[in-house]
């Protein structure tokens, strides 16, 4: 409706679209106020979270924060492991908030008809900036719940331009509750990741050949099962946001890391299990089979969607400029990519689409002008991601989120897969996209 | 503890509250916040953010521009968002972190209005109150700037009365029918809707409010609205719900106000006698009070049947009868609940209702948001009650009948 009354200026200094021979490293966009799209797939902090077993949230914060974590427990159909205290004006003056906290967890546990396996605790903003005492809060609940396992969690978002985000702090929290066992050489984590990598990746793949068992706390199916993750010997990270998070329990627990990440060049594949080989003292696998049936899926991809646009964007895949160039030098028709900043992983394919693609549009999400961007596209089009989609209405698209779970060659032949699949047969965007943590349960 | 919830939802809040109020108004709402506000808001809050633009933003406050005071980056990303996208006013919506470093939003203000030229607003929201109180501060500033000073006289019938909606959001409301049906059982029975504070009427019809002979309000976040315009134009006001056969008392209350020019509440029609039999009902309205308290009124008109109101909201306290019931936090709800055999309320009460109550699910979309949106009814009649009212009497049936034998 209100594209008809706000109309926007021509030629403007700071445009919500730009083509990739102008976009600056890493930001290409200037900061400011910040717009939201109704595509909602990617997991928050309570999806999060509610993968250690039996664990229970609780969220000390005012009434308006509170709102978007209860309303994400129920609409996974957890409200039953989701608790929260409010917080009032005076809490702020009286100088009880530690008492407050305190109280009110000791409050909810001794209520809770099942004890949890582990409480995680999420303190907000308001905390960091009064100063509040977390490490008495957390010495007390121990003391009074010697048997409950406490996690010191944050949401304080306020924090992440300067620091780690909340979701990456969480990702360190995921692992705070493994104690120190005996390693055993034959067991490896995958750590940090919300949805279990593909079985038939060739990582996994490998790793089982030579008698690896992997742990990883999308599979967890119980608590014992999640503490057993404390035996293995190696961490493996291929998420961005979880690599502190494994690098945090590496150092904790003595085991070793690799972060290996997802990647759509074949050279850094091969790569990746190249280390990983090393670190295990055994030859890589020979991909070239692989490979082969790596180009055979991306040319009989290209045959099916042959030059209809495709545009992507960065909550498909953390590498989102590694997957364009991949589509790029297969000859797809990728016309725009959705994305508010470059990640440091990516400057290689940065420079290399400034190179090949110079007229490929870079578009923002969170720029303002995106309230009022024309989303509609007449010609068919295919998205890779909910905000491209979302961005185009277009109901082709592949519904992914934070790498879908591929890896590797694998990946991509699944992802063309997907592609063809998404080009052949269209989706209710309007349904799909709204629907928070894609993989959770949904009950709207 | 009050504030403990161990298993239910949380009211929308203040900043939503505000945010929702002027949607559909022409502004350019900005929440000054780091992160959460804006997508809390249209993914819980906000049904029309698919299908309707608003521009509505978050600052993304930064820890380093809230310790150093950094106001100029807010003020300047304002500004230049404000020269894009051409709004007709500028909102100032607070939240907890800027009300507890002091961010003088006055000045923020008065520069925001100096730059841009245009009417800037500001909501001490702090995110700490329900909905209620950010709809009704929101639709008060609506009726303070937004309503011109100068009305016209309508040209309608001499027996046509002239009315505005105050308080419709689809905090309380979704979108549904029900305010395309109480619009059209108003227009069918002599009245002339001017204008909706503030969903389905474009701000030219807003700018026309004081042209309406009665304001009606149907949530206790249009009683602010309301009362501002009384002190604006001399319009009364009369609170309550056209729902059902309750709909002619509401009509009958209308006219009155507006040959006495004196303020009504359509709901408080009981002599002592019904409301100590409204006491000791056990069936209980859990929810927005105008709302509840219209529907009790349906109900015994169309039902026989006393029910109590349950008002877990924090609302002014004309909106409420002595009888109703105001309950804060969980353990208080949960306490009071343990009095009832039957409930009509929103489905995500039902976790602290006693294991032997009759549930009815009446979501209400400021509670549990979008997840049972598909089932909030039309209020403006209460068939959808039939059923459950039927087995309630059934029941009751059984009842005599045991103690008879």
């Amino acid at each position: 409706m209100l594209e008809m009354i706000h109309g926007k200026e021509e030629n403007r200094e700071d445009p919500e679209i730009l083509f990739m021979k102008d976009a600056a490293w890493p930001v290409p966009f200037r900061p400011g106020l910040e717009y939201n799209s109704p595509a909602h797939g990617t997991w928050n902090i309570v999806h999060t979270g509610m993968l250690i077993p039996g664990s229970h949230q609780i969220y000390v914060c005012a009434a308006n924060c509170n709102r978007g974590v209860v309303l994400t427990a129920a609409e996974m159909n957890a409200t039953d492991r989701f608790s929260s205290i409010a917080l009032c004006e005076e809490d702020l003056i009286d100088g009880g908030m530690e008492d407050l906290v305190i109280d009110g967890v000791s409050d909810i546990l001794q209520r809770l008809q099942r004890k949890p396996t582990v409480v995680l605790l999420f303190t907000v903003c308001l905390h960091h900036f009064m100063g509040c005492d977390l490490e008495y809060i957390y010495r007390s609940l121990r003391e009074r719940f010697p048997e409950q396992r406490f996690v010191d969690c944050y949401m304080d978002p306020i924090m992440q331009k300067g620091g780690l985000t909340p979701d990456q702090k969480l990702r360190i929290g995921l692992y705070a509750c493994l104690e120190e066992r005996k390693k055993n050489s034959k067991q490896i984590n995958i750590i940090g990741n919300d949805l279990p990598t593909e079985e038939n990746s060739e990582i996994i793949q490998f790793l089982s050949e030579k008698g690896y068992i992997i742990k990883d706390i999308t599979r967890c199916h119980d608590f014992e099962e999640y503490l057993s993750m404390s035996e293995s010997f190696l961490n493996l990270s291929f998420y961005p946001p979880a690599k502190v998070g494994a690098e945090k329990l590496s150092e904790r627990l003595g085991m070793k890391h690799l972060y290996l990440p997802n990647s759509f060049d074949y050279d850094e594949i091969d790569e990746n299990l190249s280390r990983l080989a090393d670190l295990l003292h055994t030859e890589s696998p020979d991909t070239r089979e692989r490979r082969a049936k790596c180009e055979r899926k991306l040319a009989r991809a290209k045959e099916v969607i042959g030059d209809t646009p495709i545009a992507l964007d960065a909550t498909a895949v953390p590498r989102i400029l590694g997957l364009t160039r991949l589509l790029l030098t297969h000859g797809f028709h990728v016309v725009r990519i959705y994305m508010d900043s470059f990640s440091p992983e990516e400057k290689r394919d940065y420079q290399q689409l400034k190179q090949m693609a110079p007229e490929l549009t870079v578009c923002a999400t969170i720029h303002p002008g995106m309230r009022v961007f024309p989303r509609e596209y007449k010609e068919k089009l295919l998205a890779i991601g909910q905000k491209a989609a979302y961005f185009h209405q277009t109901p082709y698209f592949v519904n992914m989120v934070e790498g879908g779970g591929l890896y590797g060659y694998e990946g991509i032949c699944t992802l063309s897969e997907w592609m063809m699949e998404a080009y052949r047969e269209p989706k209710d965007t309007r349904d799909l996209v709204i629907r928070k943590g894609l993989g959770c349960e949904s009950c709207i | 503890m009050k504030q403990v919830s161990v298993v239910i939802s949380t009211y929308t809040a203040d900043v939503s509250g505000v945010c929702s109020a002027l949607y559909e108004l022409g502004g350019m709402v900005v929440i000054h916040d780091p992160s959460g506000c804006n997508s809390t808001y249209n993914t819980h809050d906000e049904p029309r953010w698919y299908d309707m633009d608003s521009l509505v933003f978050i600052s993304g406050l930064s820890e380093i521009d809230a310790i150093m005071g950094n106001d100029d980056k807010l003020i300047s990303d304002i500004i230049r968002a404000a020269r894009e996208l051409n709004p007709q006013f500028i909102a100032l919506v607070r939240t907890p972190v800027p009300m507890m470093i002091g961010t003088d939003f006055e000045a923020i203000r008065e520069i925001l209005e100096e730059e841009t030229g245009l009417p800037v607003f500001y909501f001490p929201t702090n995110g700490m109150h329900s909905y209620v109180q950010g709809v009704e501060m929101a639709l008060a500033a609506v009726a303070e700037k937004m309503v011109d000073k100068e009305v016209g006289e309508e040209d309608l019938m001499p027996d046509i009365l002239p009315v505005n909606l105050l308080g419709v959001t689809p905090l309380d409301y979704s979108v549904n029918q029900t305010i395309s049906s109480v619009k059209q059982y108003l227009e069918e029975n002599g009245c002339k809707i001017i204008s909706c504070f503030a969903m389905g009427s474009t701000p030219e019809e807003i700018v026309l409010a004081g042209n309406a002979k009665v304001n009606l309000v149907v949530s206790a976040s249009g009683l602010l609205a309301a009362k501002k315009l009384r002190e604006r134009f001399g319009t009364p006001y009369v609170i309550g719900l056209p729902v059902g056969s309750f709909g002619r008392t509401v009509l009958d209350k209308i006219r009155a106000a507006a040959g006495t020019h004196c303020s009504l509440t359509a709901y408080e029609t009981r002599s002592k006698n019904d409301q100590k039999q409204t006491v000791q009902s056990e069936i209980y309205l859990v929810g927005e009070p105008v709302i509840m308290q219209s529907l009790q009124e349906a109900i015994l008109q169309e039902y026989g049947k006393n029910t109590r109101v349950v008002c877990p909201l924090e609302v002014r306290e004309e909106i409420l009868l002595e009888e109703c019931i105001v309950t804060e936090g969980e353990e208080e709800l949960a306490q009071v609940l343990k009095n009832a055999s039957a409930v009509i309320g929103d489905p995500m009460y039902l976790p602290i209702c006693p294991k032997k109550v009759e549930f009815f699910s009446l979501p209400h979309e400021a509670f549990s948001g979008r997840i049972y949106r598909k089932e909030i009814p039309d209020f403006s009649n209460v068939d959808f009650l039939r059923a459950f009212f039927e087995k309630e009497r059934n029941l009751d049936d059984d009842k005599n009948n045991c103690r008879r034998k």
